[in-house]
């Protein structure tokens, strides 16, 4: 019987490198969804510790273990990256894969800031957006959840199917900030 | 001429230029004007009614007569200012409206018929015959009319948008916003100054001042050093804030590379929103005209103007200047001109007691009543007391005063505040929340004061920031007389004395209007056209409104400004789209199959932002039809391959998720069991169809719902809103999978077949009957697998993680071609579909019920669920309401119109006797001939009878018979086989 060969989202799109700034793709890895349900939340944020030494993240924040992280993802709901989530919390909390659901996007070096001020309608200077906050927001006109997972590299998580529309609209504007900062 | 010693230009950097045609060679920091200007050419342009010649008058963005077209081709952008236009190698600038050369316009015959041409002449003149406005009147006037030309094609300019975050944004950066911007920054602000222009300075750079005992281009270096030290300041030059909106938001845009030659992935403009958490307007101000007969020939400037030219890039704007002033301030220029070596004629001043500050022939008491220079000024004509005479001079320098910028203050609404002791509109405080305003923009004239007003100003912010005032920061020492004024709107004579010098509106258009009625000041300005050009009457508009007031008998005050709205400046709407153009105007969202459809030459069709296959046409097919037909049979016999992740996916778990379920659907799916899959419908609050689907449950607490493409995304909200607000007691989570999965159709009597060669487990009818769902494995690969179709046959839905899709798609292509089967598109999908009779959004389009499409029994009696009272209205459940049928022609061979309307046979075919409407056809090659399914009064009592259909657009009327909405397998037999 044949084997089905994985597409990774950005297959053949990635990477898109500019003297100052540098776009890949991250490798795909587990992410779940992990909702929990009324009442729930300390449970679920003792199970996480139990068993990854993360807790539940409060909105607009990560943590993570140096290999597994979890991102705040929206209204009492959090993505674990890196890992599955332990089977016992589905007594607490919904849980769904969402592993094929997104790209994950990489934006880094010294310019990759100026390139996401032209399409993300949100304040990402160190003060405002540090290490380890997330943010869910928009990336041009698609949905987006953005982390900072280390100082100056930005993880963009859109929906998988707009893969190419969001590397075409950051490469463009790359070469536009790319064009600026040589003048 | 040039002057040496003089100006920021860069003499050792000649920059040639193309002005009409002709070379020009300027300097490097020279505008179109100032290049020009020192080469003597004083006519720049045409007036827009009028055409009468007309040359710079200002140094900066509220210019109202250079305005020039700059670039070529498609990229050509008309009504650009000359005075903001830096000048590059290469640039091509050519005057505007005018019919032959510039100096010789052809339409200039309007100036002669001038007394015929006044305000709303044309509402008065070109009312009859009536047919005659559109044909002749309009396209003769606008050839006319108007400023600058459009390009025909898309401009290939493409531009920037961008957003910024600041504590302060300092508007203006003049001594007064220089000052704000450092202290607010040593306050341990963080700071955006923004400026116009393409230096720091403001009116120091216009103006020999001194600062602290010496010379302030001095202390501007230490400015821009001392600001660039805090770290915390983002000078932002070329930038204009065009806009103050709601909630401490600005509109800025930036000439990225206006000023230099284009070069690839350059954007020219880049359009910024700031939101800052306080603002410091220092804006500065626009010098006053006055209206003197004839004031509008070439060579007439501003004073503050003709000291930029000086000062800023060493030209002279005339040979022998002339100043004519009511204020002390604009006695400067004679001086200025005269340390420059310059001759000045005169210094004409309107005050009896005005004083002479130098050595230059002062004429006071008096004003200029006439101008003479048909193409330049030679000669003016002044009057004092009773005497008049007449003096040559090739350049007159005007001031009337000063008009404080305000306008960014009046964009929530506010209007200026009158100061008649000043005589001036001032910016009402706390007009713009969070907004401080400082400098001559407040009413500071002098550079004293503005300093010490920004430093104020910075306090007042770091205050509201909670952060303290820096110690030990002083204002510099600077002049700080602002000097004596006089206003003077207006000299009476002969001839026209202009206030708009864009749109040519004179006193006495302003006189008629008052005339006429129209008294308002926002009646003046529509009737007139006053401040409705490119400048939006910086230089007029209070210079109108003055002379309205005196017109009318009333004061300043009450006859009030007319609303000033963003942008302060134009904007190009391809620097408020970027990104936008062609498909940048939405994401395009592409399935797994994407690649292999595209590479097949697939043509394909949007649905939402989705991209699916229309068709998948195979060699020898030359029609869209032919391919359709073809796979419409080969599902209907064989098996056939389509991808449907684009159907939304919700998952939805919980304890409650049952009763959640439940309460949005109108059917049960409480007491569905485990592993098996139903049809729901959805209302809206209104008792309206919202959107239909199938939901599967994969265990107690677990249910993944299926949406229609189009509303998966409003259907995610809807259940969001009613998890949130509407049942916040039901424990149940919601989550879009929709992109998780692969998923694929294989529909046809060989779907099983199909399905079984790539299972690790092969299934069978009875282990996986109709409406049954579980998880499978394909290829090792965990996957679900749905036993749902609609298309009637035999079905199923096969769901992998999407980065197994375009695998998994190409193996199922591959392996149902060899069946005599293969992939299918939208075409084919839709006519098996309305052979069915399944519904989709051509048929819940908003405006039917559920009673509308036969499925009235579907309302659970039992239980409660959204827009059930609604639903029950009598009104929606009126057996005269347009109700689902299907529709066949007569003839086999008729053609049935999606979108035609129904008529009783015998009826007049108009809209009074309409019966209803066609939704969706398609040509069944099951059947041989058009069917289609349409909404029609009464219709399941109608079934039999014969209507007729009329497509009033494409002149189609053809019999049809009403039948039952389902064409083929009527008993469905195929679909559970």
């Amino acid at each position: 019987m044949a084997e089905l060969i994985p597409t990774p989202p950005a297959q053949g799109l990635t990477p898109v490198s500019l003297p100052d700034v540098v776009l890949d793709a991250a490798p795909l890895i587990p992410i779940w969804s992990i909702a929990p349900y009324q009442g729930q939340a300390d449970r679920v944020g003792a199970l996480l510790e139990t068993h990854l030494g993360l807790g539940f993240p409060a909105a607009g924040m990560t943590f993570s273990n140096g290999t597994v992280s979890i991102a705040w993802s929206g209204y009492e709901q959090a993505f674990l990256m890196g890992a599955a989530p332990d089977a016992s919390l589905s007594a607490h909390a919904a849980l769904t894969d969402q592993s094929d659901a997104w790209a994950r996007l990489v934006l880094s070096g010294p310019l990759a800031r100026t390139v996401l001020a032209r399409l993300v309608p949100l304040d990402l200077s160190p003060a405002a957006f540090p290490v380890g906050a997330a943010a869910r927001s928009m990336l041009g006109h698609m949905n987006m959840l953005i982390t900072q997972p280390e100082a100056g590299v930005f993880t963009l998580m859109i929906y998988r199917s707009m893969t190419a529309t969001a590397v075409h609209e950051l490469s463009q504007v790359m070469a536009m900030v790319s064009a600026r900062a040589a003048l | 001429m040039r002057v040496e010693g003089r100006g920021l230009i860069d003499r050792n950097t000649p920059v040639k230029f193309q002005f009409d045609g002709r070379q020009v060679t300027g300097y490097a920091g020279d505008t179109v004007a100032s290049a020009l200007l020192a080469k003597g050419v004083k006519l720049m342009g045409r007036s827009f009614k009028y055409h009468r010649p007309r040359g710079v008058m200002t140094a900066g963005s509220e210019e109202p007569n250079a305005l020039m077209e700059i670039g070529t081709g498609d990229a050509a952008i008309p009504n650009t200012r000359a005075t903001v236009q830096e000048i590059f190698d290469g640039l091509v600038a050519q005057s505007q409206n005018h019919i032959g050369p510039l100096d010789r316009d052809l339409m200039a015959i309007n100036d002669l018929l001038w007394p015929f041409l006044g305000a709303g002449f044309y509402y008065k003149t070109f009312m009859w015959p009536r047919a005659f406005w559109e044909k002749l009147y309009e396209p003769v006037i606008r050839r006319a009319a108007g400023l600058g030309r459009m390009t025909r094609a898309a401009s290939p300019e493409r531009h920037e948008k961008a957003f910024a975050f600041c504590d302060v944004l300092v508007i203006g950066g003049g001594p007064a916003g220089m000052m704000a911007a450092l202290t607010a920054a040593k306050g341990g602000a963080d700071v955006i100054l923004a400026e116009e222009s393409a230096h720091l300075g403001g009116r120091l750079l216009s103006d020999s001042q001194q600062i602290d005992g010496i010379d302030a281009s001095f202390w501007i270096t230490d400015m821009r050093k001392a600001l660039a030290a805090t770290g915390r300041v983002r000078v932002m030059t070329r930038t204009t804030v065009t806009g103050a909106y709601d909630g401490g938001s600005y509109g800025a845009l930036e000439r990225v590379a206006r000023h230099l030659p284009s070069m690839p992935d350059l954007p020219p403009e880049c359009f910024w929103r700031i939101r800052a958490k306080q603002a410091i307007l220092a804006a500065g101000a626009h010098e006053r005209h006055i209206a003197f007969p004839m004031n509008d020939r070439p060579g007439i400037m501003l004073a503050g103007a003709v000291r930029s030219y000086l000062n800023r890039y060493g030209v002279a704007a005339g040979r022998n200047v002339t100043v004519f002033a009511t204020n002390d301030d604009a006695h400067r220029t004679a001086l200025e001109l005269q340390s420059a070596g310059v001759k000045v004629a005169a210094v004409i001043d309107s005050r009896v007691d005005a004083q002479a500050q130098g050595d230059y022939r002062l004429i006071a008491g008096a004003q200029v009543i006439g101008t003479k220079g048909r193409h330049g000024l030679r000669e003016i004509a002044y009057r004092r007391g009773s005497r008049t005479d007449t003096l040559i001079t090739d350049c007159l320098a005007v001031s009337g005063g000063w008009n404080p910028a305000v306008h960014l203050t009046c964009h929530l609404g506010a209007r200026p505040l009158w100061d008649a002791e000043r005589q001036m509109f001032l910016p009402r405080p706390d007009a713009v929340p969070g907004m401080t305003a400082a400098g001559a923009c407040n009413g500071a004239m002098s550079t004293d004061a503005c300093l010490r007003e920004g430093l104020a100003a910075a306090k007042v912010a770091l205050k509201a920031l909670g952060l303290a005032t820096p110690r030990g920061l002083k204002p510099p020492m600077a002049d700080d007389r602002a000097g004596a004024c006089e206003t003077l709107w207006h000299v009476p004579g002969k001839g026209r004395a202009w206030l708009d010098f864009a749109n040519d509106v004179t006193t006495k258009d302003v006189a008629q209007s008052a005339q006429e009625g129209f008294r308002s000041v926002e009646h003046m300005k529509r009737y007139t056209t006053q401040g409705m050009a490119p400048d939006q009457g910086k230089s007029s508009n209070i210079a109108a409104l003055a002379y309205l007031a005196d017109t009318t008998g009333r004061g300043i005050a009450e006859t009030g400004t007319t609303t000033y709205r963003p942008p302060f400046s134009p904007v190009s709407l391809g620097a408020m789209g970027a990104f936008a153009q062609g498909h940048g105007f939405a994401p395009e969202r592409h399935m797994t199959s994407h690649a292999a459809l595209t590479a097949r030459g697939v043509p394909m069709i949007e649905a939402g932002l989705w991209y699916r296959p229309s068709y998948v046409p195979i060699p020898g097919e030359t029609t869209w039809r032919e391919a359709c037909d073809r796979e419409v049979g080969m599902v209907r016999n064989a098996v056939g391959v389509v991808e449907v992740s684009t159907l939304g996916k919700i998952d939805i778990q919980g304890p409650d998720a049952g009763a959640f379920l439940d309460f949005v659907y109108t059917n049960t799916f409480s007491t569905l069991p485990v592993g098996r899959v139903r049809y729901g419908l959805m209302l809206r609050e209104d008792g309206h169809v919202m959107d239909d689907g199938t939901t599967a449950r994969l265990g107690e607490h677990h249910y993944v719902m299926t949406t229609t493409t189009a509303a998966a995304g409003q259907v995610m909200a809807h259940l969001e809103l009613v998890a949130q607000g509407l049942r916040p007691d039901f424990d149940v989570r919601l989550i879009s999978v929709t992109e998780a999965w692969a998923q694929f159709s294989v529909a046809g009597p060989l779907a099983r077949d199909l399905i079984n060669t790539v299972l690790d487990q092969p299934i069978d009818d009875a282990g996986f009957p109709f409406m049954a769902c579980g998880t499978v494995k394909v290829q090792g690969v965990p996957g679900r697998l749905f036993r749902i179709s609609f298309s009637g046959e035999q079905a199923y839905e096969i769901a992998v993680p999407a980065r197994f899709g375009a695998a998994l798609y190409r193996d199922l292509v591959a392996r149902a071609e060899t069946m005599g089967g293969g992939a299918y598109g939208m075409e084919a999908l839709n006519v098996l579909r309305i052979e069915k009779g399944f519904i989709t959004h051509a048929e819940i389009h908003g405006r039917t019920t559920a009673y509308d499409i036969g499925m009235g029994r579907m309302l659970s009696p039992k239980k409660d669920f959204i827009g059930k009272a609604a639903a029950q209205r009598p009104g929606l459940i009126d057996p005269g309401r347009e109700r689902l049928v299907g529709l066949q022609p007569v003839a086999a061979a008729g053609v049935l119109s999606a979108g035609a309307r129904l008529f009783s046979a015998g009826d007049p075919q108009t809209r009074v006797h309409d019966q209803g409407y066609v939704t969706s056809v398609g040509y069944s090659p099951s059947l041989g001939h058009m069917i289609g399914l349409g909404f029609l009064r009464h219709g399941p009592e109608r079934i039999g009878q014969k209507v007729v259909m009329v497509d009033h657009l494409r002149g189609l009327r053809v019999p049809v018979k009403v039948v039952d909405p389902v064409f083929f397998d009527p008993e469905g037999g195929r679909a559970r086989g």
